[in-house]
Protein backbone atom coordinates (compact mmCIF):
# COMPACT_ATOMS: atom_id res chain seq x y z
CA UNK A 1 0.00 0.00 0.00
CA UNK A 2 2.99 2.34 1.38
CA UNK A 3 4.48 1.83 -2.12
CA UNK A 4 1.59 2.37 -4.61
CA UNK A 5 0.03 5.34 -3.46
CA UNK A 6 3.49 6.85 -2.40
CA UNK A 7 2.00 8.56 1.09
CA UNK A 8 1.74 6.46 4.04
CA UNK A 9 -1.41 7.42 6.09
CA UNK A 10 -1.33 7.39 9.76
CA UNK A 11 -4.29 4.40 9.82
CA UNK A 12 -1.89 2.26 7.60
CA UNK A 13 0.94 2.22 10.59
CA UNK A 14 -1.46 1.82 13.01
CA UNK A 15 -2.93 -1.05 11.36
CA UNK A 16 0.51 -2.51 10.30
CA UNK A 17 1.32 -2.24 13.67
CA UNK A 18 -1.68 -4.35 15.19
CA UNK A 19 -1.05 -6.94 13.00
CA UNK A 20 2.64 -7.57 14.00
CA UNK A 21 1.43 -6.93 17.81
CA UNK A 22 -0.74 -9.92 17.30
CA UNK A 23 2.39 -12.32 14.98
CA UNK A 24 4.14 -14.24 17.16
CA UNK A 25 7.55 -12.63 18.53
CA UNK A 26 6.47 -9.18 17.39
CA UNK A 27 9.13 -6.47 18.10
CA UNK A 28 8.00 -3.46 16.69
CA UNK A 29 6.47 -0.27 18.59
CA UNK A 30 4.57 2.80 17.29
CA UNK A 31 6.16 6.06 18.30
CA UNK A 32 4.54 9.38 18.15
CA UNK A 33 7.27 12.23 17.59
CA UNK A 34 5.38 15.54 18.05
CA UNK A 35 3.45 17.43 17.22
CA UNK A 36 5.09 19.30 20.26
CA UNK A 37 8.61 18.24 19.13
CA UNK A 38 11.52 20.70 19.18
CA UNK A 39 12.73 19.75 16.17
CA UNK A 40 9.70 19.60 13.87
CA UNK A 41 10.06 23.32 13.67
CA UNK A 42 6.70 23.98 15.08
CA UNK A 43 3.13 21.11 15.16
CA UNK A 44 3.97 18.28 12.81
CA UNK A 45 3.14 15.26 14.22
CA UNK A 46 5.10 11.97 12.89
CA UNK A 47 3.94 8.38 13.63
CA UNK A 48 7.06 5.94 13.12
CA UNK A 49 6.99 2.55 13.33
CA UNK A 50 10.20 0.99 14.83
CA UNK A 51 11.81 -2.25 14.19
CA UNK A 52 14.58 -1.66 16.99
CA UNK A 53 15.74 1.85 15.52
CA UNK A 54 15.40 1.13 11.92
CA UNK A 55 12.29 2.89 10.77
CA UNK A 56 9.75 0.57 9.11
CA UNK A 57 6.70 3.09 8.15
CA UNK A 58 6.29 7.11 8.62
CA UNK A 59 3.17 8.97 8.00
CA UNK A 60 3.08 12.98 8.97
CA UNK A 61 -0.01 14.21 10.07
CA UNK A 62 -0.66 17.58 9.86
CA UNK A 63 -3.42 20.38 10.11
CA UNK A 64 -2.56 21.12 13.74
CA UNK A 65 -1.89 25.16 12.58
CA UNK A 66 -4.39 25.39 10.13
CA UNK A 67 -6.05 29.30 10.36
CA UNK A 68 -8.57 29.29 7.18
CA UNK A 69 -6.71 31.83 5.17
CA UNK A 70 -8.02 30.91 2.39
CA UNK A 71 -11.53 31.43 3.56
CA UNK A 72 -10.50 34.93 5.51
CA UNK A 73 -9.10 36.14 1.27
CA UNK A 74 -12.64 36.05 0.53
CA UNK A 75 -14.35 38.18 3.36
CA UNK A 76 -11.40 41.14 2.59
CA UNK A 77 -10.83 43.50 -0.30
CA UNK A 78 -7.57 42.85 -2.41
CA UNK A 79 -5.42 45.25 -0.48
CA UNK A 80 -6.20 44.06 3.14
CA UNK A 81 -5.34 40.26 1.64
CA UNK A 82 -2.07 41.23 1.55
CA UNK A 83 -1.55 41.55 5.45
CA UNK A 84 -2.94 37.62 5.53
CA UNK A 85 0.07 36.62 3.02
CA UNK A 86 2.50 37.13 6.04
CA UNK A 87 1.29 35.10 7.78
CA UNK A 88 1.19 32.12 5.82
CA UNK A 89 4.79 31.34 5.83
CA UNK A 90 6.14 33.58 8.59
CA UNK A 91 9.82 32.86 7.91
CA UNK A 92 9.32 34.64 4.05
CA UNK A 93 6.47 36.95 4.75
CA UNK A 94 7.94 39.17 1.74
CA UNK A 95 7.79 36.36 -0.98
CA UNK A 96 4.32 35.50 -0.04
CA UNK A 97 3.41 39.51 -0.18
CA UNK A 98 4.97 39.66 -3.60
CA UNK A 99 3.28 36.52 -5.27
CA UNK A 100 -0.38 37.83 -3.79
CA UNK A 101 0.89 41.17 -5.60
CA UNK A 102 1.51 39.91 -8.87
CA UNK A 103 -1.22 37.73 -8.85
CA UNK A 104 -3.32 40.67 -8.24
CA UNK A 105 -1.46 43.19 -10.72
CA UNK A 106 -1.51 40.66 -13.68
CA UNK A 107 -5.34 40.86 -12.92
CA UNK A 108 -5.17 44.25 -13.21
CA UNK A 109 -3.01 44.51 -16.05
CA UNK A 110 -0.99 47.18 -13.59
CA UNK A 111 2.51 48.55 -14.86
CA UNK A 112 4.75 48.31 -12.13
CA UNK A 113 7.56 51.31 -12.09
CA UNK A 114 11.54 49.76 -12.34
CA UNK A 115 12.42 51.08 -8.95
CA UNK A 116 9.21 48.87 -6.84
CA UNK A 117 10.50 46.36 -9.31
CA UNK A 118 14.52 46.46 -8.29
CA UNK A 119 13.12 46.71 -4.60
CA UNK A 120 10.85 44.15 -4.24
CA UNK A 121 13.79 42.10 -5.89
CA UNK A 122 16.23 43.01 -3.34
CA UNK A 123 13.86 42.63 -0.40
CA UNK A 124 12.75 39.52 -1.60
CA UNK A 125 16.59 37.83 -1.61
CA UNK A 126 16.78 39.52 2.08
CA UNK A 127 14.01 37.58 2.96
CA UNK A 128 15.83 34.39 1.09
CA UNK A 129 18.56 34.60 3.40
CA UNK A 130 16.67 35.65 6.35
CA UNK A 131 14.81 31.84 5.71
CA UNK A 132 17.89 30.25 4.95
CA UNK A 133 19.55 31.91 8.55
CA UNK A 134 16.96 30.46 10.45
CA UNK A 135 17.00 27.21 8.67
CA UNK A 136 20.78 27.05 9.06
CA UNK A 137 20.53 28.07 12.68
CA UNK A 138 17.68 25.69 14.07
CA UNK A 139 18.99 22.40 11.89
CA UNK A 140 22.08 23.03 13.43
CA UNK A 141 20.65 22.78 16.82
CA UNK A 142 19.08 20.07 16.09
CA UNK A 143 21.95 17.84 14.86
CA UNK A 144 23.82 19.37 18.32
CA UNK A 145 26.30 22.48 17.09
CA UNK A 146 24.30 24.89 19.16
CA UNK A 147 26.83 27.98 18.18
CA UNK A 148 25.71 28.28 14.89
CA UNK A 149 22.31 29.61 15.94
CA UNK A 150 24.10 32.25 17.48
CA UNK A 151 26.13 33.54 14.45
CA UNK A 152 23.53 33.28 12.20
CA UNK A 153 20.46 34.75 14.44
CA UNK A 154 23.38 37.52 14.59
CA UNK A 155 23.18 38.31 10.85
CA UNK A 156 19.55 37.43 10.74
CA UNK A 157 19.13 40.22 13.45
CA UNK A 158 20.90 42.67 10.56
CA UNK A 159 18.00 41.38 8.21
CA UNK A 160 15.40 42.48 10.13
CA UNK A 161 16.79 45.71 11.02
CA UNK A 162 16.55 46.55 7.40
CA UNK A 163 12.98 45.37 7.03
CA UNK A 164 12.09 47.26 10.52
CA UNK A 165 13.37 50.81 8.51
CA UNK A 166 11.67 50.03 5.04
CA UNK A 167 8.40 49.23 6.12
CA UNK A 168 8.08 49.63 10.32
CA UNK A 169 8.03 46.10 11.06
CA UNK A 170 10.29 43.24 11.55
CA UNK A 171 8.20 40.48 10.12
CA UNK A 172 5.26 40.73 9.52
CA UNK A 173 5.66 43.72 6.80
CA UNK A 174 2.85 43.77 4.17
CA UNK A 175 5.50 46.38 2.16
CA UNK A 176 4.54 45.21 -1.41
CA UNK A 177 0.99 46.21 -2.08
CA UNK A 178 -0.87 45.92 -5.25
CA UNK A 179 0.48 48.96 -7.65
CA UNK A 180 3.68 48.94 -5.84
CA UNK A 181 4.93 49.48 -2.41
CA UNK A 182 3.64 50.42 0.50
CA UNK A 183 6.21 53.63 1.34
CA UNK A 184 9.26 55.36 -0.10
CA UNK A 185 12.35 54.24 0.63
CA UNK A 186 13.50 55.38 3.99
CA UNK A 187 16.69 57.61 4.29
CA UNK A 188 20.20 56.32 4.57
CA UNK A 189 18.81 52.26 3.49
CA UNK A 190 21.61 52.42 1.04
CA UNK A 191 24.30 52.32 3.93
CA UNK A 192 22.18 49.98 5.90
CA UNK A 193 21.96 47.47 2.94
CA UNK A 194 25.67 47.95 1.73
CA UNK A 195 27.01 47.46 5.40
CA UNK A 196 25.23 44.22 5.21
CA UNK A 197 26.17 42.89 1.86
CA UNK A 198 29.58 43.90 2.33
CA UNK A 199 30.10 42.30 5.32
CA UNK A 200 27.89 39.14 4.96
CA UNK A 201 29.74 36.77 2.29
CA UNK A 202 33.04 36.47 4.88
CA UNK A 203 29.80 35.31 7.59
CA UNK A 204 28.96 32.23 5.69
CA UNK A 205 32.46 31.50 5.40
CA UNK A 206 32.24 31.62 8.93
CA UNK A 207 29.25 28.70 9.05
CA UNK A 208 31.25 27.05 6.87
CA UNK A 209 33.91 27.00 9.09
CA UNK A 210 31.90 25.80 11.67
CA UNK A 211 30.50 23.40 10.13
CA UNK A 212 31.49 22.40 6.56
CA UNK A 213 34.82 20.50 7.44
CA UNK A 214 32.85 18.86 10.76
CA UNK A 215 33.30 15.60 11.01
CA UNK A 216 30.64 15.28 13.65
CA UNK A 217 28.44 17.24 11.01
CA UNK A 218 29.85 15.62 7.62
CA UNK A 219 28.71 12.02 9.80
CA UNK A 220 25.45 12.96 10.64
CA UNK A 221 24.31 14.39 7.23
CA UNK A 222 26.49 12.44 4.05
CA UNK A 223 24.12 9.91 3.02
CA UNK A 224 21.76 10.38 5.33
CA UNK A 225 17.87 11.52 3.60
CA UNK A 226 17.87 10.22 0.02
CA UNK A 227 15.20 10.27 -1.85
CA UNK A 228 15.02 9.72 -5.85
CA UNK A 229 14.70 12.57 -8.21
CA UNK A 230 11.67 10.41 -9.83
CA UNK A 231 9.83 10.51 -6.63
CA UNK A 232 10.58 13.78 -5.77
CA UNK A 233 8.94 15.20 -9.04
CA UNK A 234 6.14 12.93 -8.46
CA UNK A 235 5.42 14.05 -4.53
CA UNK A 236 5.46 17.74 -5.51
CA UNK A 237 8.44 18.69 -4.27
CA UNK A 238 10.43 21.49 -5.06
CA UNK A 239 12.79 24.01 -3.64
CA UNK A 240 16.65 23.64 -3.12
CA UNK A 241 15.66 19.61 -2.23
CA UNK A 242 14.92 19.40 -6.07
CA UNK A 243 18.12 21.53 -6.92
CA UNK A 244 19.93 19.42 -4.47
CA UNK A 245 19.11 15.91 -6.58
CA UNK A 246 20.43 17.60 -10.08
CA UNK A 247 17.39 19.30 -11.65
CA UNK A 248 17.92 23.20 -12.09
CA UNK A 249 13.66 24.07 -11.08
CA UNK A 250 13.97 27.96 -10.37
CA UNK A 251 11.40 29.94 -11.50
CA UNK A 252 13.42 33.10 -11.03
CA UNK A 253 15.38 31.74 -13.98
CA UNK A 254 12.61 29.66 -15.81
CA UNK A 255 9.55 32.52 -15.71
CA UNK A 256 11.59 35.31 -14.27
CA UNK A 257 8.94 38.12 -12.50
CA UNK A 258 9.75 41.60 -10.84
CA UNK A 259 12.84 42.09 -13.41
CA UNK A 260 14.80 38.91 -12.14
CA UNK A 261 15.64 38.70 -15.82
CA UNK A 262 18.01 41.82 -15.33
CA UNK A 263 20.10 40.38 -12.90
CA UNK A 264 23.06 37.92 -13.18
CA UNK A 265 23.42 35.24 -10.42
CA UNK A 266 23.45 31.50 -10.76
CA UNK A 267 21.39 28.02 -9.82
CA UNK A 268 23.82 26.53 -8.04
CA UNK A 269 23.05 21.99 -8.18
CA UNK A 270 24.73 19.33 -7.17
CA UNK A 271 23.87 15.29 -7.48
CA UNK A 272 24.47 13.88 -4.45
CA UNK A 273 21.35 14.31 -3.55
CA UNK A 274 21.86 14.06 0.52
CA UNK A 275 21.11 16.12 3.72
CA UNK A 276 25.13 17.58 3.27
CA UNK A 277 24.51 18.29 -0.24
CA UNK A 278 21.17 20.28 0.41
CA UNK A 279 22.76 22.46 2.89
CA UNK A 280 25.62 23.16 0.41
CA UNK A 281 23.14 23.73 -2.40
CA UNK A 282 21.52 26.65 0.11
CA UNK A 283 24.76 28.01 1.31
CA UNK A 284 25.75 28.99 -2.16
CA UNK A 285 21.88 30.10 -2.62
CA UNK A 286 23.27 32.22 0.42
CA UNK A 287 25.84 33.86 -1.58
CA UNK A 288 24.03 34.12 -5.08
CA UNK A 289 21.35 36.14 -3.13
CA UNK A 290 23.96 38.48 -1.73
CA UNK A 291 25.49 38.63 -5.50
CA UNK A 292 21.77 39.71 -6.50
CA UNK A 293 21.28 42.37 -3.66
CA UNK A 294 24.32 44.38 -4.18
CA UNK A 295 23.34 44.09 -7.79
CA UNK A 296 20.17 45.72 -6.89
CA UNK A 297 21.61 48.42 -4.55
CA UNK A 298 24.19 49.42 -7.18
CA UNK A 299 21.65 49.79 -10.45
CA UNK A 300 18.52 50.78 -8.24
CA UNK A 301 16.64 53.16 -10.63
CA UNK A 302 14.72 55.88 -9.58
CA UNK A 303 11.04 57.31 -9.75
CA UNK A 304 8.12 56.11 -8.27
CA UNK A 305 7.59 53.64 -5.97
CA UNK A 306 4.13 53.07 -7.08
CA UNK A 307 2.33 52.47 -10.45
CA UNK A 308 0.31 55.54 -11.85
CA UNK A 309 -3.23 54.16 -11.34
CA UNK A 310 -5.30 57.15 -8.91
CA UNK A 311 -7.84 54.23 -8.57
CA UNK A 312 -5.35 51.61 -7.30
CA UNK A 313 -3.04 53.15 -5.30
CA UNK A 314 -3.56 55.38 -2.49
CA UNK A 315 -2.76 59.22 -2.96
CA UNK A 316 -0.03 61.40 -2.08
CA UNK A 317 -0.77 62.84 1.05
CA UNK A 318 0.06 66.36 0.02
CA UNK A 319 -2.46 65.89 -2.41
CA UNK A 320 -5.05 65.07 -0.63
CA UNK A 321 -4.50 68.01 0.92
CA UNK A 322 -5.16 70.42 -2.29
CA UNK A 323 -6.74 68.26 -4.58
CA UNK A 324 -10.38 67.32 -4.47
CA UNK A 325 -9.89 64.15 -6.78
CA UNK A 326 -7.08 62.84 -4.35
CA UNK A 327 -9.45 63.26 -1.40
CA UNK A 328 -12.18 61.02 -3.42
CA UNK A 329 -9.69 58.41 -4.51
CA UNK A 330 -9.01 57.82 -1.35
CA UNK A 331 -12.18 57.52 0.31
CA UNK A 332 -12.98 54.97 -2.12
CA UNK A 333 -10.42 52.70 -2.10
CA UNK A 334 -10.23 52.78 1.84
CA UNK A 335 -13.87 52.64 2.55
CA UNK A 336 -14.70 50.06 -0.30
CA UNK A 337 -11.40 48.89 -2.29
CA UNK A 338 -11.13 48.58 -6.11
CA UNK A 339 -12.44 46.18 -8.66
CA UNK A 340 -10.48 43.82 -10.30
CA UNK A 341 -11.97 42.31 -13.49
CA UNK A 342 -13.16 39.33 -14.03
CA UNK A 343 -10.51 36.57 -14.76
CA UNK A 344 -8.54 33.85 -13.02
CA UNK A 345 -4.81 33.59 -12.67
CA UNK A 346 -1.85 31.39 -11.40
CA UNK A 347 1.04 33.40 -10.41
CA UNK A 348 3.79 31.53 -9.01
CA UNK A 349 7.20 32.57 -7.21
CA UNK A 350 10.74 30.81 -6.12
CA UNK A 351 9.78 31.42 -2.04
CA UNK A 352 12.59 30.39 0.13
CA UNK A 353 11.49 26.87 0.41
CA UNK A 354 10.32 26.34 -3.28
CA UNK A 355 7.26 26.87 -5.67
CA UNK A 356 5.03 29.05 -3.90
CA UNK A 357 1.27 29.81 -6.22
CA UNK A 358 -1.21 31.75 -5.91
CA UNK A 359 -4.35 31.06 -8.02
CA UNK A 360 -6.51 34.36 -7.67
CA UNK A 361 -9.78 34.69 -9.08
CA UNK A 362 -11.87 37.28 -9.78
CA UNK A 363 -15.21 38.17 -10.42
CA UNK A 364 -15.17 41.62 -10.95
CA UNK A 365 -16.58 43.01 -7.67
CA UNK A 366 -13.68 44.22 -4.84
CA UNK A 367 -13.09 40.75 -2.90
CA UNK A 368 -11.14 37.62 -4.16
CA UNK A 369 -14.07 35.15 -5.23
CA UNK A 370 -11.25 32.67 -4.60
CA UNK A 371 -7.43 32.43 -3.51
CA UNK A 372 -5.77 29.39 -3.34
CA UNK A 373 -2.11 29.27 -1.64
CA UNK A 374 0.44 26.48 -3.47
CA UNK A 375 2.65 26.18 -0.22
CA UNK A 376 5.78 24.85 -1.20
CA UNK A 377 5.84 23.10 2.44
CA UNK A 378 2.83 21.32 1.75
CA UNK A 379 4.33 19.32 -1.34
CA UNK A 380 7.73 18.75 0.13
CA UNK A 381 6.14 17.25 3.24
CA UNK A 382 4.61 14.81 1.62
CA UNK A 383 7.74 13.10 0.83
CA UNK A 384 8.94 12.34 4.48
CA UNK A 385 7.84 8.56 4.56
CA UNK A 386 9.96 8.44 1.09
CA UNK A 387 12.52 10.02 2.98
CA UNK A 388 13.26 8.69 6.36
CA UNK A 389 11.31 4.90 5.51
CA UNK A 390 13.97 2.38 6.40
CA UNK A 391 16.74 4.69 7.95
CA UNK A 392 17.29 4.95 11.36
CA UNK A 393 15.69 7.04 14.00
CA UNK A 394 18.56 9.61 14.82
CA UNK A 395 18.80 10.47 10.93
CA UNK A 396 14.85 10.97 10.88
CA UNK A 397 16.04 14.65 12.43
CA UNK A 398 18.71 15.40 10.18
CA UNK A 399 16.53 14.62 7.05
CA UNK A 400 13.65 16.66 8.59
CA UNK A 401 15.63 19.63 8.77
CA UNK A 402 16.83 19.45 5.61
CA UNK A 403 13.21 19.78 3.94
CA UNK A 404 13.05 23.38 5.57
CA UNK A 405 9.26 22.98 6.12
CA UNK A 406 6.98 25.89 8.13
CA UNK A 407 3.96 24.77 9.94
CA UNK A 408 2.52 27.70 8.80
CA UNK A 409 2.93 27.59 5.45
CA UNK A 410 1.89 23.54 5.13
CA UNK A 411 -1.15 24.34 7.22
CA UNK A 412 -2.61 27.60 6.10
CA UNK B 1 -20.58 21.97 -28.79
CA UNK B 2 -18.05 23.07 -31.27
CA UNK B 3 -14.68 23.94 -29.69
CA UNK B 4 -13.00 26.98 -30.07
CA UNK B 5 -10.27 27.88 -32.66
CA UNK B 6 -7.82 27.62 -30.04
CA UNK B 7 -8.54 23.89 -30.05
CA UNK B 8 -6.68 24.34 -33.77
CA UNK B 9 -3.59 26.63 -33.23
CA UNK B 10 -2.81 25.43 -29.85
CA UNK B 11 -1.09 22.33 -30.22
CA UNK B 12 -1.79 21.55 -26.28
CA UNK B 13 -5.16 21.95 -26.39
CA UNK B 14 -5.16 20.04 -29.85
CA UNK B 15 -3.66 17.28 -28.59
CA UNK B 16 -6.76 17.25 -26.26
CA UNK B 17 -9.33 18.47 -28.63
CA UNK B 18 -11.46 14.64 -28.10
CA UNK B 19 -11.43 15.09 -23.94
CA UNK B 20 -12.28 18.46 -23.94
CA UNK B 21 -15.44 20.38 -23.47
CA UNK B 22 -13.99 23.76 -23.99
CA UNK B 23 -10.63 25.89 -23.39
CA UNK B 24 -9.58 29.53 -23.21
CA UNK B 25 -6.30 31.25 -23.28
CA UNK B 26 -6.03 34.19 -21.04
CA UNK B 27 -3.15 36.62 -19.39
CA UNK B 28 -1.27 33.82 -21.19
CA UNK B 29 -2.26 30.94 -19.08
CA UNK B 30 -4.23 27.98 -21.18
CA UNK B 31 -6.72 26.30 -19.41
CA UNK B 32 -8.55 23.44 -20.77
CA UNK B 33 -12.19 22.35 -19.25
CA UNK B 34 -12.74 18.49 -19.27
CA UNK B 35 -15.70 16.31 -18.14
CA UNK B 36 -15.03 14.36 -14.91
CA UNK B 37 -15.81 10.91 -16.47
CA UNK B 38 -12.63 11.49 -19.06
CA UNK B 39 -10.96 13.33 -16.25
CA UNK B 40 -7.93 10.06 -15.64
CA UNK B 41 -7.65 9.62 -19.18
CA UNK B 42 -6.86 13.33 -20.11
CA UNK B 43 -4.44 13.48 -16.93
CA UNK B 44 -2.32 10.51 -17.95
CA UNK B 45 -2.20 11.84 -21.40
CA UNK B 46 -1.09 14.69 -20.07
CA UNK B 47 2.08 13.29 -18.02
CA UNK B 48 2.69 10.55 -20.32
CA UNK B 49 2.21 12.13 -23.63
CA UNK B 50 2.64 15.89 -23.75
CA UNK B 51 5.14 15.76 -20.88
CA UNK B 52 3.56 17.68 -17.83
CA UNK B 53 5.73 15.78 -15.50
CA UNK B 54 4.75 17.96 -12.26
CA UNK B 55 1.46 18.16 -10.83
CA UNK B 56 1.41 21.66 -8.75
CA UNK B 57 -1.60 22.04 -7.28
CA UNK B 58 -5.12 20.72 -7.11
CA UNK B 59 -8.07 22.47 -5.69
CA UNK B 60 -11.58 23.53 -5.86
CA UNK B 61 -13.39 26.45 -6.17
CA UNK B 62 -17.52 26.51 -5.51
CA UNK B 63 -19.95 28.40 -7.81
CA UNK B 64 -22.66 28.58 -5.28
CA UNK B 65 -25.48 28.52 -6.97
CA UNK B 66 -24.70 27.79 -10.55
CA UNK B 67 -24.96 23.83 -11.39
CA UNK B 68 -22.69 22.09 -11.86
CA UNK B 69 -21.41 23.47 -8.29
CA UNK B 70 -17.44 22.61 -8.48
CA UNK B 71 -14.69 23.04 -9.98
CA UNK B 72 -11.75 20.98 -9.31
CA UNK B 73 -8.54 22.30 -10.96
CA UNK B 74 -5.23 21.33 -11.36
CA UNK B 75 -2.16 23.02 -12.27
CA UNK B 76 0.32 21.08 -13.87
CA UNK B 77 3.93 21.67 -15.35
CA UNK B 78 6.36 20.41 -17.84
CA UNK B 79 9.89 20.54 -16.33
CA UNK B 80 11.83 20.46 -19.48
CA UNK B 81 9.41 22.83 -21.19
CA UNK B 82 8.95 25.20 -17.93
CA UNK B 83 5.43 25.37 -19.20
CA UNK B 84 2.17 25.55 -17.59
CA UNK B 85 -1.62 24.16 -17.84
CA UNK B 86 -4.56 24.20 -15.85
CA UNK B 87 -7.04 21.74 -16.32
CA UNK B 88 -10.48 21.88 -15.01
CA UNK B 89 -13.51 19.57 -14.09
CA UNK B 90 -16.93 20.88 -13.34
CA UNK B 91 -18.19 18.33 -10.84
CA UNK B 92 -22.09 18.58 -9.46
CA UNK B 93 -23.01 19.42 -6.07
CA UNK B 94 -26.26 16.82 -5.20
CA UNK B 95 -23.01 14.05 -5.87
CA UNK B 96 -19.72 15.88 -5.96
CA UNK B 97 -17.13 12.82 -6.83
CA UNK B 98 -14.57 12.62 -9.21
CA UNK B 99 -11.79 10.07 -10.31
CA UNK B 100 -8.51 10.76 -8.18
CA UNK B 101 -5.36 11.66 -9.90
CA UNK B 102 -3.03 9.50 -7.64
CA UNK B 103 -2.66 6.60 -9.92
CA UNK B 104 -1.14 9.19 -12.11
CA UNK B 105 0.81 11.78 -9.97
CA UNK B 106 1.30 10.56 -6.36
CA UNK B 107 1.39 14.22 -5.38
CA UNK B 108 -2.42 14.43 -5.64
CA UNK B 109 -3.21 12.24 -2.27
CA UNK B 110 -2.60 15.30 -0.19
CA UNK B 111 -3.58 18.18 -2.24
CA UNK B 112 -6.92 15.83 -3.16
CA UNK B 113 -7.53 15.42 1.13
CA UNK B 114 -7.29 19.03 1.17
CA UNK B 115 -10.23 19.99 -1.46
CA UNK B 116 -12.22 16.96 -0.41
CA UNK B 117 -11.71 18.74 3.69
CA UNK B 118 -12.17 22.16 2.35
CA UNK B 119 -15.18 20.99 -0.12
CA UNK B 120 -16.61 18.12 0.20
CA UNK B 121 -15.50 16.65 -3.29
CA UNK B 122 -15.26 12.98 -2.93
CA UNK B 123 -11.91 11.29 -5.29
CA UNK B 124 -13.02 7.78 -6.13
CA UNK B 125 -9.89 5.38 -5.78
CA UNK B 126 -8.01 7.20 -3.77
CA UNK B 127 -5.85 5.70 -1.17
CA UNK B 128 -6.56 7.48 1.89
CA UNK B 129 -9.78 9.80 1.58
CA UNK B 130 -10.24 11.54 4.73
CA UNK B 131 -9.48 14.97 5.90
CA UNK B 132 -6.18 16.39 6.31
CA UNK B 133 -6.66 19.75 7.87
CA UNK B 134 -9.49 19.77 10.02
CA UNK B 135 -10.20 17.59 12.50
CA UNK B 136 -12.21 13.99 11.68
CA UNK B 137 -15.10 15.57 13.54
CA UNK B 138 -15.20 18.38 11.85
CA UNK B 139 -19.27 19.33 10.54
CA UNK B 140 -19.43 21.20 7.35
CA UNK B 141 -16.52 21.70 4.38
CA UNK B 142 -15.52 25.60 5.18
CA UNK B 143 -14.27 26.92 1.94
CA UNK B 144 -18.25 25.93 0.59
CA UNK B 145 -19.69 29.53 -0.36
CA UNK B 146 -22.45 28.86 1.64
CA UNK B 147 -20.21 28.11 5.08
CA UNK B 148 -20.05 31.44 6.90
CA UNK B 149 -16.59 33.63 7.38
CA UNK B 150 -17.44 34.28 11.23
CA UNK B 151 -19.78 31.90 13.68
CA UNK B 152 -19.65 28.26 13.80
CA UNK B 153 -23.66 27.65 12.66
CA UNK B 154 -22.61 25.67 9.15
Amino acid sequence: MAIESGVTSALEVEQDYEKHLNSPGHRTMVLNMGPQHPSTHGVLRLLLELDGETILKAAPEIGYLHTGIEKEFEAKTYQQGVTLTDRIDYLAPLSNNLVYCLAAEKLLGLEIPPLAQFTRVMLAELTRLNSHLVWLGTHAIDIGAMSVFLYCFREREDILRIFEMFSGQRMMTSYFRIGGLALPHPRGWQKRVKDFVDIFPSRIDEYEELLTGNSIWMGRTKGVGFISLEDMLDLGVTGPMLRAAGLPLDIRKDAPYSSYEKFDFNVPTSTVNDVFARYQIRLQEMRESTKIIRQALEGMPSGSHQADAPGIVLPDREKMKTQMEALIYHFKIVTEGFRVPAGEVYQTIESPRGEVGCYMISDGTQKPYRVHWRGPSFGNLQSIPRLIEGTLIADVIAALGSMDFVLGDTDR
Amino acid sequence: MPLPELFRDNSTAAALADLATTGKLELGELTIEISPANIHEALHRIKHKLGFNRLSSVTGVDRFPVEPRFEVVYHVQSTTTKERLRIKARVSGDNPEIESACPVFRAANWYEREVFDFFGVRFLNHPDMKRIMLPDDFEGYPLRKDFPVTGTRY
